[in-house]
């Protein structure tokens, strides 16, 4: 399919898939294994310029914007679901800071994000708060030209790593989630601490963790936007990254479907190869249609991210879900086509299925996701009246 | 400090397929990339510049008109400028004709402190080059080289490999190094450098733009000529040891005693 | 332009029958209307298709230069590289090729010698078939360095004038002859595989691979003396030494300055990690991708052991990073020649066949039995490696005991 993408995108597509093919497919398996963050493959990324694809040119990135955020993410992801997080995950972190902050802010901590010198994450999880943001329980107190932070946020990707965190803190519990505000804290901030690594089924070469906030002194001018902001931060910076997310899921599936082609190709039973029987034909068919048809969603969508347009959520958020969902059909699909090696750790795939169930799960479930679409759509059907 | 990085296009041998029947390379869908051995050159001419600061990395190819796509990839890796040394008159050169051309556009440059070159081209094999470019430079040469270990302003200490290990040879720059997979892992290149790669101007150097004289130049500059081509005869495929793999063993063992133990 | 170009097509010869289109090694050559064109953006001139039109309908056209006088080149020349004082046995190759050469010639082979304390080498060259040695003998020609073996080798060729000169293509062979070449303007032929001489008009006609290895190009030097070559280890046979063979020394003196170098050689350092020097090996036992990792590396390593011969492995091995560069066979690492090849988990690309494919007896492992590489066995299993290999290695311990 071809998706009219600009000479700039198309090479950003033809590199990154270069990174994925001869870089990170030779030591995903062993990441996967050992549980390692890549700080190798960080240094490739950052020596090809990858982590400023959608920073703006005045803080040293290409100036790209959503799509080639999801391009990138998407090549990346067909390497290695896990690794591609480095990158996606600090896109996560970094969104807050492209939407919300000043322009001093932005001076301050693009340029090295941009570089690739510092990873960032968002940090909005909490043991009771998931979907539900209303109930954060980090504070953070008002204190002459600082705010005291406590709390401690889980499952944070690129935790522990990243040297950037825009964290989510309730400044004003009575208000509930219209309480909540977005801060810029830094690893090296005194009280700045991680939990333990999460053992995980998947993205394995991903960092998770908790990341503990122990009086931790944020000078004012690290506040984003104005108090009150963290749950429109959150949100409207979910709306920018549920592509990412939905593109490490066309990303994993594509490699799926790739695995499952060439396999069924060598693989000979009864005489022939297996992929002339029709049974398999007709898995790989239904397989390609699916990405190709998530794909289409998620640029589009990406598409309408960067013109600006005002209510996106419902657009992000069905990327996400399709995507996701077809990932995880797509990659047990090559399971099975690969029989009983596909259950085995020595043929790629079972990492696929593993790697693919994530995205289903953060940056809201897939349930929650519907719940999103639902609501835009009985807004709009509201107005029309 | 000025580096020339000479850099060849050659077929993408990972590529190269033979036709079982005819016997000849099958070239359809084969790509054309940067000699891998210049990779190399090109990678180490770039940590010179990161080393040093400073400098500027210009690469000359020579060839058709397409190697400028090699001229543009090695931009996108981080070298500074491209020259591509094109012109029917080259056509037919010979190892010795394509050093001093080489020469030739090495010295319009001037100014060179380093030149980097692959040990050999992966089409030829003759690695004649590099050295033929030396002593039309008039300039030493350290061959086969696997590590710079110093480098100054006016010299540099480099380790050549050998047969049965290296040797530390120091030497004065201006200097010609040819390099070999040991000394680098080449680096992929980088979105700027592609933007800046796709902008580039490529200069193309003619034998006139060279002021070459015309009787060193192609194939009329060229001592050696090509009288034959042939297909040398396939070696035959021999017999096929069939059975369980510890009778295989035992058969092969015994084919083989006579010539391992002679 | 056609006309213009030093290659042509004669469209009233040419009848479309397509042979120099299969022939052009550069994609060059279209039919267009029945007839042969070339595309000169492609061409190179390399010559390829001329030989093969059978109607003689491409020409190619070189500027005839006036010839020169090459009366008084004569003699088969051998540069005997030495290392510690002892001459490597790619001179001694050399030196039973140069002696088929000469005798064609009816001319005399000679050695030509750079060292220190010579006296002894000069002797074996003698032995091994030399008329001459031509000697340099000083404390600065103990080591290799490029300066001072190119002045001097080139200063005796330019007086002693040998029609032909012969070099190993080792790493210092190829270093120094490729410089020599250009300073005399000579004609030189890397990797010959074949080396003959022209009953008609007696030029050296020098074999080698070409365009990747599965053509082969006989290329002469007509109009440049002396004519250059040089051959790989193990390509030619050793000619084996005569003690009582008579010849003579000749000594040439240099001035001192001769012997400048601009590069200082510091220290020589030997690893000796590889006890077995892959291109001097009887017996090779060679790794590829169907080895899998590093460590199953070991049982290939096993066999070679228990052969006594030397580890080997394909480039996607070596890239793979399961074993080094050193130990990489084909058109990128070395080529070897051994006894017994065993090539282990490895398909056969081109490359790596051209590599080792002039091996005495070839051995496949390979569980596919499509592998190219059964193309060239002489025994060929279809089997896992994996099982094979272990079982081999005990057998060999057995006929070894």
């Amino acid at each position: 399919m071809d998706y009219l993408l600009t000479e700039e995108q198309q090479m950003i597509k033809e590199l990154c898939h270069q990174i994925a093919e001869e870089k990170i497919k030779p030591v995903a398996a062993e990441y996967d294994k050992n549980e390692e963050f890549p700080w190798d493959i960080v240094k490739v990324f950052a020596d090809s310029d990858i982590f400023g694809v959608y920073i703006p040119e005045e803080y040293g990135g290409m100036g790209g914007g959503v799509l080639e955020m999801a391009i990138t993410t998407e090549e990346l992801s067909w390497g290695c679901g896990g690794i591609a997080l480095a990158f996606a995950a600090t896109g996560l972190g970094t969104f807050p800071i492209l939407l919300f902050a000043n322009d001093d802010q932005k001076a301050r901590y693009l340029p090295d994000i941009a570089a690739g010198k510092k990873l960032a994450a968002f940090c909005i999880t909490e043991a009771e708060a998931g979907s539900d943001a209303g109930s954060i329980k980090t504070t953070a107190k008002k204190d002459g030209d600082h705010y005291i932070l406590n709390g401690t946020k889980q499952w944070i990707t690129n935790g522990s790593v990243a040297e950037t965190y825009v964290v989510i803190a309730m400044t004003d519990k009575s208000k509930g989630a219209r309480g909540a505000s977005a801060f810029i804290v830094e690893k090296s901030m005194e009280g700045v601490s991680f939990g333990k690594k999460e053992d995980k089924l998947g993205i394995r070469g991903s960092a998770t963790c908790e990341v503990i906030l122990t009086d931790v002194k944020v000078p004012k001018e690290n506040l984003l936007g104005r108090e009150g902001l963290g749950f429109i931060v959150a949100m409207k910076t979910f709306d920018y990254s549920r592509p990412g997310v939905a593109a490490q899921a066309v990303g994993i599936a594509q490699r799926a479907l790739d695995e499952s082609v060439k396999y069924a190709r060598e693989r000979k039973q009864f005489g022939s190869s297996i992929s002339s029987f029709q049974g398999i034909q007709w898995m790989l068919a239904d397989m390609a249609i699916q990405i190709e048809a998530a794909r289409s969603l998620i640029y589009s969508a990406a598409r309408l991210v960067d013109s600006g347009a005002k209510n996106v959520a419902k657009a992000s958020a069905m990327s996400k879900t399709f995507a996701s969902d077809t990932a995880m059909k797509v990659t047990t699909d090559a399971v099975q086509i690969f029989g009983g090696y596909g259950y085995m750790k020595e043929y790629p795939v079972e990492k696929l299925m593993r790697d693919a169930k994530i995205t289903q799960i953060y940056e809201g479930t897939n349930q929650i996701q519907r719940s999103v679409i639902a609501s835009a759509l009985i807004k709009e059907s509201l107005a029309k009246k | 400090m000025k580096i020339v990085v000479l850099i060849k296009q050659v077929p993408d041998t990972t590529d190269v397929k033979i036709d079982p029947e005819t016997n000849t390379l099958i070239r359809e869908g084969v790509d054309s990339v940067i000699n891998p051995f210049d990779m190399y050159a090109i990678e180490e001419a770039i940590r010179i510049k990161e080393h040093l600061g400073e400098g500027e990395i210009v690469v000359i190819s020579m060839g058709p008109p397409q190697a400028e796509v090699a001229l543009r990839e090695a931009i996108s890796m981080g070298c500074d400028e491209g020259i591509l040394v094109s012109d029917r008159k080259f056509a037919g050169s010979d190892t010795w004709a394509t050093s001093y051309t080489l020469s030739r556009a090495i010295k319009k440059i001037g100014d060179f402190k380093i030149i980097l070159c692959g040990k050999q081209a992966s089409d030829g094999d003759t690695a004649q080059v590099g050295p033929g470019v030396s002593v039309h430079l008039n300039i030493p040469q350290v061959t086969y080289v696997k590590k710079i270990e110093k480098l100054d302003k006016d010299k540099a200490t480099v380790e050549r490999m050998t047969e049965e290990g290296y040797d530390i040879v120091e030497t004065p720059i201006p200097v010609l190094l040819t390099v070999v997979k040991e000394i680098n892992e080449p680096r992929l290149p980088s979105l700027k450098g592609k933007m800046r790669a796709k902008k580039a101007e490529i200069p193309v150097w003619t034998a006139e733009d060279l002021a070459c004289e015309e009787d060193k130049v192609g194939l009329d500059g060229s001592p050696t000529r090509v009288v034959k081509i042939f297909t040398p005869p396939p070696r035959e495929g021999g017999r096929l040891l069939e059975g369980e793999p510890d009778e295989i063993s035992k058969e092969l063992a015994g084919l083989l005693k006579d010539t391992i133990i002679g | 332009m056609a006309d213009s170009d030093a290659i042509r097509v004669l469209n009233d010869k040419c009848v479309g029958c397509m042979l120099c289109v299969k022939a052009c090694p550069f994609g060059a050559i279209e039919m267009k209307s029945r007839k042969a064109v070339i595309d000169l953006t492609k061409c190179t001139l390399c010559g390829a298709c001329v030989p093969e039109c059978k109607f003689d309908a491409i020409i190619i056209q070189k500027k005839e230069e006036p010839k020169d006088d090459f009366s008084s080149y004569k003699d088969v020349w051998v540069f005997a590289e030495q290392k510690k004082g002892k001459v490597q046995s790619v001179a001694f190759e050399l030196l039973g090729k140069g002696r088929e050469l000469a005798d064609q010639l009816k001319s005399d082979l000679c050695a030509v010698l750079l060292g220190e304390n010579t006296d002894e080498s000069s002797k074996e060259l003698i032995a091994r078939g030399a008329d001459k040695v031509y000697v340099v003998d000083s404390p600065k020609l103990k080591e290799y360095q490029d300066d001072p073996y190119t002045k001097v080798l080139t200063e005796l060729v330019s007086k002693y004038k040998p029609e032909i000169v012969l070099c190993g293509a080792t790493v210092i062979g190829r270093s120094l002859i490729s410089r020599v070449a250009v300073a005399l303007r000579a004609g030189l032929t890397a990797d010959c595989t074949g080396l003959d001489i022209d009953p008609k008009d007696k030029l050296l006609l020098q074999t080698r691979p070409a365009f990747g290895g599965n053509i082969m190009a006989t290329i002469i030097a007509p109009n440049h003396r002396p004519q250059m070559a040089t051959v790989r280890h193990k390509v030619m046979i050793e000619a084996e030494p005569d003690p009582k063979r008579k010849g003579e020394v000749i000594k040439e003196e240099f001035p001192d300055d001769a012997f400048t170098s601009r590069t200082k050689l510091i220290d020589i350092v030997e690893e000796i990690e590889e006890t077995v020097n892959l291109t001097e090996a009887d017996i090779i036992v060679s790794g590829g991708r169907g080895v899998g990792a590093p460590e199953n590396f070991d049982i290939i390593k096993d066999l070679a052991l228990s052969l006594n011969g030397a580890l080997g492995a394909s480039r996607a091995a070596v890239d793979a990073d399961w074993i080094p560069y050193s130990h990489q066979v084909g058109q990128t690492g070395k080529t070897v020649c051994p006894k017994v090849y065993i090539a282990c988990g490895i398909s056969g690309q081109i490359q790596h066949l051209i590599g080792m494919q002039s091996s005495d007896v070839i051995v496949a492992i390979n569980k596919d039995p499509e592998a190219p590489i059964f193309k060239v066995s002489t025994y060929g299993i279809i089997g896992d490696l994996f099982k094979v290999v272990p079982l081999l290695t005990q057998e060999f311990q057995k006929i070894l005991k």
